[in-house]
């Protein structure tokens, strides 16, 4: 008799597709981690029947669990019809929103069409804070949207981003948590891509800051145990070990762009010197196994010193390509999270600047990046003249 | 813990139960998640449907493998299936 669950998961192909079917979104959050020229999408986001296609060839490959992310993925008039259509080819469809444009109607569509779990994201529990977090008005939204979460049936996941400008307010929002009856909540850290990247030195929660919401955690933890699970997840800069960044390049996660570029992260698409194929000229199964973009970082013949001969290569992969790209210039080198990594002064620079005391929050509002379309369209062509230029 | 044996099994609302090609293999999905059910493991999660009992399944499994005593087998694959929670009695 075999025990349960004790055969190894196969991962030839692709197991978790993200289908980042948008970068609409009516928030402006600054520590998104859309890429900053998102705009550029907008002309070019696939249509339904070529999600469907990509869907039919990530699925033809193993892949059986599908984000359908943003963005705001509700921006799309057709997520309804993807989520069933993913959901009928044997997908187990996971919507990661803010919330907003998810109405009665709509939830019982994706119901109907088997939706297997909502993720709702939630910036803060002060409506000031949330409002200028975020921008908009969105949290008494969010509150009834919740309610709507939990009449449908689903478990409510709530997703917290958290940082600087709000961790100290933990208290608050687990209290929130629990009035909206959270069956799980992640109280993720911001890390530093592309928008948080921008906003780093305003967002990077100081020590203190972060032992005081652990312990504030801990004390929820130990009074509601199962009736809410609670994960809290510390940026990565203040660890000494990379993460093992999707659990290794091209291994078992296809994030798919709205414009149809087939990434093997979240934020890949900034990699220079990589041509990533779009899901519009190819077949999945070529670009998960012919691409050299897929096989450019899988295993570790790629690597540099100290990854190269490090006895924990097996276990974090480097840590993250994209990360040490940013920070170092060359994305074969060590993620500089790494202690071992002749760059992790870089890391340990930005604690330290973390652990000053700084401006209050109103202060700091008018000096952030906000995720908007016009900063996104600036950006991009601020970065086409730098280029511009140095090839002049 | 001990799972009354004459109850109707049923799979909790956040699992799908499938035949996974790629696997070779029944899974169970759940958000984020997959937990591979090779050989009887599958076997015996396929047939619980919200009617069937532990008792039913080791009927049906006996008759479909003659001979073989699998009850214990059987009750303690359900257990463990019910204490992490894939399935409860109705």
């Amino acid at each position: 008799m075999t025990k349960a669950g004790s055969g190894p998961i196969k991962t030839a192909g692709p197991l978790w597709v993200n289908a980042e079917i948008t970068y609409k979104c009516p928030l402006h959050c600054v520590f998104c981690y859309n890429p900053l020229n998102y705009a550029s999408t907008f002309e070019s986001e696939l249509s339904t029947e070529q999600w469907l296609k990509a869907f039919r060839e990530a699925r033809a490959l193993g892949a059986v669990q599908l984000g359908i992310s943003g963005g705001e993925p509700l921006m799309r008039k057709d997520a309804e019809v993807l989520v069933a259509e993913a959901s009928r080819m044997g997908y187990y469809v996971n919507l990661l929103t803010s919330g907003i444009g998810l109405t009665e109607e709509r939830i019982a569509a994706f119901k109907e069409g088997g939706l297997g779990q909502i993720q709702l994201s939630f910036q803060d529990s002060t409506k000031e804070m949330n409002d200028f977090l975020s921008s908009t008005k969105t949290f008494d939204l969010k509150l009834k949207v919740a309610r709507l979460i939990k009449q449908y049936d689903y478990p409510m996941v709530l997703n917290v981003v958290l940082h600087r400008l709000n961790i100290d307010h933990i208290e608050q929002i687990l209290e929130m948590a629990e009035a909206m009856e959270a069956d799980h909540v992640e109280l993720a850290n911001s890390q530093y891509y592309a928008w948080a990247l921008k906003n780093r030195e305003y967002l990077m929660p100081s020590r203190e800051q972060i032992r005081k919401a652990e312990e504030v955690t801990e004390r929820f933890r130990k009074r509601l145990g199962k009736k809410m699970k609670l994960y809290f997840i510390m940026p990565d800069y203040y660890s000494d070990r990379p993460k093992a960044c999707m659990n290794g390049w091209g291994s078992v996660f296809l994030n798919i762009a709205p414009d149809g570029l087939a990434l093997p992260c979240h934020e890949a698409r900034m990699l220079p010197g990589l041509e990533f194929p779009n899901v519009r000229d190819h077949d999945v199964r070529w670009i998960w196994n012919e691409s050299r973009a897929f096989s450019l970082y899988r295993g570790d013949s790629w690597m540099q010193e100290p990854c190269r001969s490090c006895d924990e290569k097996e276990k974090d992969f480097g840590g993250c390509r994209c990360q040490a790209f940013m920070l170092t210039g060359d994305a074969t080198h060590a993620d500089p999270v790494c202690s071992k990594s002749r760059h992790h002064h870089l890391i340990t620079e930005q604690v330290a600047l973390a652990q000053q005391s700084r401006a209050a929050a109103d202060e700091v509002r008018p000096l952030l990046f906000y995720r908007d379309d016009k900063t996104s369209r600036l950006l991009e062509a601020a970065e086409t003249s730098s280029a511009l230029d140095e090839h002049a | 813990m001990s799972l009354p044996t004459d109850k109707s099994l049923v799979l909790e609302k956040q699992f799908r139960f499938q035949w996974e090609a790629a696997q070779d293999s029944y899974v169970l999905l759940y958000p984020e998640g997959l937990i591979r059910l090779p050989g009887s493991s599958g076997e015996i999660m396929k047939r619980i449907d919200g009617k069937v009992t532990a008792e039913d399944i080791v009927r049906e499994l006996e008759e479909a493998y003659p001979g073989v005593d699998l009850k214990q087998d059987v009750i303690d694959f359900l257990e463990v299936a019910h204490d992490k929670g894939w399935i409860r009695t109705d």
